[in-house]
């Protein structure tokens, strides 16, 4: 029933994972990575970091990986409306001044 | 009816119907979370394009040192609930009871250190209104900056201290021997609300410190 108890090593191991993560972001903080203006490769790599750190929380502290499909689809569901809701918002943001504005109607 | 474990409900076939019910239902409210913290996490993109030097510059006046140790405070919390949800599903009562105060006193941690940060900004005028005071161009906008940080760490550290609650309360009855390996599924739901507490840090973390630092 539930979930298998999962090893007490495994969780350790996570643990130590996610402070090696969390050393490895603070760390290039420190280095401009390149990326223009904006230093997208910073940005990239942090939030990259960050995704990783969550799933491992996510799979193996939350039990998603010792779920059944139904929970898997919720969590699925959630991640999937986040995406709906942050790369809309940006696609309308990031884009904007790539095409010349368009001139007003002249009368 | 497979067993008889007196915590489960009439409606539901045995307990493990009730677990899986039980964590469904929160993943359900834990996706209304996602929508919350996402919003905020969207309108904080949004400003940081259109104002990236006075976000760099208010990100510049965190203290890397300080979000640093907290956040290596949550994740050693997050481990800790981990145990103790494996102690209650092993029936070890004394484990389970260890582990769920050491999640509170890491809890606790992360919310005196954040009270030590906050104090900072207020002696420091950095805190939004009429006593803000930066020098330099970006001012204006890098009160903006510190409007989402002081809203967005604010209404997660307001999860924090509603998950040390529900961790006293789980506690009290872990002490009581109210969870076996038959029914631990409180002890497995509050779990899954202290590790989505720790996941939004995750991704707080990096945005507010690091993030901004460089844009």
């Amino acid at each position: 029933m539930t979930h298998p108890t999962v090893p007490l090593r495994l969780y350790v191991g996570i643990f130590v994972g996610l402070i090696l993560l969390t050393g490895l972001t603070v760390g290039i903080a420190f280095f401009d990575l390149g990326g223009g203006r904006l230093h997208a490769v910073n940005a990239i790599a942090a939030i990259t970091i960050a995704i990783t750190k969550a799933l491992l929380v996510v799979l193996y502290f939350m039990h998603i990986r010792y779920s059944n499909r139904l929970t898997w689809v919720f969590a699925g569901a959630g991640v999937f409306w986040l995406l709906i809701l942050i790369v809309l918002t940006l696609a309308d943001y990031l884009s904007r001044g790539w095409l010349p504005l368009p001139r007003p109607w002249s009368s | 009816m497979s067993d008889h474990i007196p915590q489960v409900a009439h409606q539901f076939e045995d307990a493990t119907q009730q677990y899986e019910t039980a964590t469904l239902g929160m993943w359900a409210f834990l996706i209304t979370e996602i929508m919350f913290f996402g919003g905020l996490f969207a309108g904080f993109f949004v400003y940081i394009l259109a104002h990236a030097q006075a976000f760099a510059e208010g990100s510049r006046h965190l203290d890397l040192t300080l979000g640093t140790i907290n956040t290596v405070v949550l994740l050693g919390s997050s481990l800790t609930m981990a145990l103790a949800v494996r102690s209650a599903q092993e029936g070890n009562r004394n484990g389970q009871m260890l582990f769920l105060v050491l999640t509170i006193l890491l809890g606790l941690a992360f919310l005196g250190i954040k009270g030590v940060e906050y104090a900072h900004k207020f002696e420091q005028h950095l805190v939004p209104g009429p006593q803000f005071r930066l020098e330099g161009p970006h001012a204006q906008s890098a009160q903006l900056f510190f409007s989402f940080y002081f809203a967005m760490t604010g209404v997660h550290a307001l999860h924090m201290v509603i998950g040390v609650g529900l961790l006293a309360w789980l506690l009290v009855n872990a002490w009581r021997g109210r969870y076996t390996p038959a029914y631990f599924t409180p002890v497995e739901v509050c779990g899954l609300y202290w590790h989505f507490v720790d996941v939004v840090w995750i991704f707080l973390f990096p945005t507010l410190y690091l993030v901004a630092r460089h844009a």
